[in-house]
């Protein structure tokens, strides 16, 4: 608790005294009425001299509509009624909500500042005279850092010595560790799990992965939500509203009545409920905690807005190559009637090791050690169509159909992704690769669906056999194949044209464009790559396609709440104003309806976090 | 010109939106933001009016919440 805190409490705890003595001895024993109303005054001045301070100040600067200045008047105004009880019980509700608000945001504050705590404070740079411990700004690019078991790793780097497992859960959510080993690039955030590891600084510290995220989710309320704007907007005409209202009970009704003074206490208890804190404060608490439990997960949220923008996606638009496969070749199948597979695969790969071209660097991998059973010569890389070599004296060709043909040989599969073998003019089969699956994609688009995505679509370059075979295989609705990144623009247009809310998933690389169009950019695997960090409005700390159904998650379950809260408030404070009005409800009820909503929407609102 | 300032003892979420609207109307202030949870204020404005525009930005924070203090 910080001292104001403490301060606060000290002076409740003597005003509720002060108020119980007063109630005591007006009630139990006959004695001045002196002295009960300077104990009512006591207890009055103890809780609320700031608060008439302040009113004074709002008044010489002509805002009268602050809570200072409402709860002023509504204390004064019943002390004018000769309700002494109530006026101080007023002030000092008033402030036992002020002091659970401040300790509610004190703690909230405190604990997304603790899923914030990866900036790292020192680093142990190797120079001439030794290891120094100096601040991660004081080290420059090109130092060598040096990283104990259990340390933090200070600025990004390359590993140059010792193998190590770095945490990486701070940064991506993810909670297996990671291997690294010499030649690794390493993201400072990251903690060392196992043996000593030396670091060469690549980035100064304020271009670090570390702080570049901090950054980000410092700014993110940059970007508001539409409710916490509705909310502001909402504030400032909904106390002048009620004080209206106030006024309006307190003044019509005398012309009708022979009981002025009840209708004023109506307009008095009107005032108590004008605060709009309970909103204002549990609106952007719930936003923020969202995009806090999303960065515990490694998911990057760059605004408020943008959380409650995909909360309200019902379609999203994925980039097939390095979002939803790994964008890697593997070989599927080998086929051959005429000699064992393996084999078959050995002799293409000893050829392939031959060619840098991706095809024939997955096959090589492949064949594993295989490549180097057979000794090859005369290579011949025949540009569009594949590659020749000899082996023992035999001509074999590696290609694909063009090149089979060339040959005149009849093959039957005439894709990109399928290379045909032949020995001398004869076929001898062929190897058939795919683009791998990453493995949670099929996962990640089944719970998409479960969690109200209607429609997924994949935008690709590639054939559209490969495309659909892929669609399939992980249950995406609708395929686009063949395109050109144009095309990728044109398509994704006509798919927002529908009036649907939109998010596009891509490895943020080349698509740009697109996630500038769409309606939340979600960039993926993108850990230190600025390019990404730039374009999109959300970004995944790792690859794994999961993370887009927990940003999802997140966001529908942030919106949730906030709309709770919102609806909460509202509907509290209304009643209490018609209980207000209509006498049911006296003034210590609204002031309890006003600290109790503020303090169900905090705590509500801290459920974001979690 | 941006700049981040930490705001302490802003306990009061409604106060910090009438913060940045006092301080949006000050002169030549480009675009303001205060982030009641991080508790930052973040002023951009021309160079050459900064030291003057956050001059006028602390009085108008004191006048709404006379606690609250910027610190750079």
């Amino acid at each position: 608790m910080k001292r104001k805190q403490k301060r606060i409490l000290l002076r409740i705890i003597a005003s509720a005294i002060l108020l119980c003595f007063a109630l005591v001895l007006s009630k139990a024993v006959k004695i001045n009425e002196t002295v009960v109303n300077a104990l009512y005054l006591a207890a009055y001045i103890t809780i609320g001299y700031d608060v008439i301070i302040k009113a004074a100040l709002s008044l010489r600067h002509r805002r009268l509509l602050d809570e200072n200045f409402l709860m002023s008047v509504a204390s004064v105004g019943a002390v004018a009624l000769g309700e002494f009880t109530e006026s101080v019980s007023v002030m000092l509700f008033y402030q036992i909500g002020e002091f659970f608000q401040s300790y509610a945001v004190g703690k909230s504050r405190k604990s997304i500042a603790k899923l914030m705590n990866i900036r790292p404070d020192t680093a142990r740079v190797i120079r001439e005279n030794g290891t120094l411990l100096v601040l991660p700004d004081e080290v420059i690019v090109g130092d060598i850092i040096e990283v104990l078991k259990g340390e933090k790793i200070a600025l990004d780097g390359v590993c140059v010595s010792g193998n190590s497992m770095l945490d990486t859960s701070a940064l991506t959510g993810e909670s297996l560790p990671r291997e690294v080993i010499t030649g690794n690039e390493v993201f400072a955030g990251c903690i060392n799990m196992g043996d000593v590891i030396k670091i060469r600084v690549t980035k100064p510290f304020e271009d670090s992965s570390v702080v570049k995220i901090l950054n980000l989710i410092e700014n993110a309320t940059a970007n508001k939500a539409k409710s916490e704007k509705f909310i502001t907007k909402f504030s400032r005409w909904y106390t002048p509203t009620v004080t209206v209202l106030a006024l309006l009970l307190a003044v019509i009704p005398q012309f009708f009545t022979d009981n002025p003074l009840e209708w004023l206490k109506r307009a008095l208890i009107f005032l108590v409920i004008s605060c709009p804190c309970a909103l204002v404060i549990s609106v952007p608490l719930s936003f923020f905690g969202g995009i806090g439990a999303a960065s515990k997960r490694g998911v990057l949220v760059k605004g408020t807005g943008y959380l409650e923008t995909l909360s309200e996606c019902d379609t999203i638009v994925f980039d097939k190559t390095g979002t939803l496969t790994k964008g890697s070749f593997s070989v599927f199948s080998v086929n051959s009637d005429k000699i064992p597979k393996e084999a078959l695969l050995a002799i293409c790969a000893s050829i392939e090791n031959y060619s840098n071209h991706p095809i024939a660097r997955s096959i090589v991998t492949a064949a594993g050690e295989d490549y180097k059973k057979y000794l090859v010569d005369d290579i011949k890389e025949i540009s569009g169509m594949g590659i020749s070599g000899k082996i023992n004296g035999h001509r074999i060709f590696i290609g694909n159909s063009f090149m089979m043909n060339k040959l005149g040989i009849y093959c039957e599969n005439s894709d990109a992704l399928t290379v045909h073998i032949a020995f001398g003019k004869e076929y001898a089969g062929n190897i058939v690769l795919a683009d791998e699956i990453k493995e949670e994609t099929k996962e990640a688009i089944e719970s998409l669906k479960e969690i109200g995505i209607k429609e997924t679509y994949m935008l690709t370059g590639d054939i559209e056999k490969i495309a659909q075979n892929i669609a399939e295989q992980i249950g995406i609705d609708k395929v686009y194949s063949g395109l050109l990144p144009q095309d990728k623009v044109d398509i994704f247009k006509s798919v927002k044209a529908n009036g649907k809310k939109v998010a596009f998933v891509g490895d943020g690389i080349n698509d740009a464009p697109v996630i500038a169009l769409s309606d939340v950019g979600i960039a993926m695997g993108s850990m230190g790559s600025d390019a990404a960090i730039e374009a999109a409005d959300i970004v995944l700390m790792d690859d794994n396609p999961l993370k887009i159904c927990e940003a999802v998650k997140i966001a529908k379950r942030t919106k949730k709440i906030a709309t709770q809260n919102i609806i909460f408030a509202l509907a509290v404070k209304a009643a209490f104003l018609i209980m207000g009005a209509c006498g049911i409800s006296g003034m210590f009820g609204a002031v309890i309806a006003d600290v109790g909503v503020s303090f169900v929407a905090i705590l509500n609102a801290m459920r974001t976090l979690k | 010109m941006k700049k981040t300032y930490t705001l302490t003892e802003l306990d009061c979420a409604h106060c910090a939106a009438k913060m940045e609207s006092e301080i949006e109307k000050i002169k030549g202030v480009l675009s303001v933001n205060i982030n009641f949870i991080a508790q930052k204020l973040t002023v951009e404005a021309e160079e050459k009016d900064f030291n003057q525009i956050i001059a006028l930005a602390k009085e108008a924070i004191k006048k709404i919440e006379p606690d609250c203090e910027i610190e750079s």
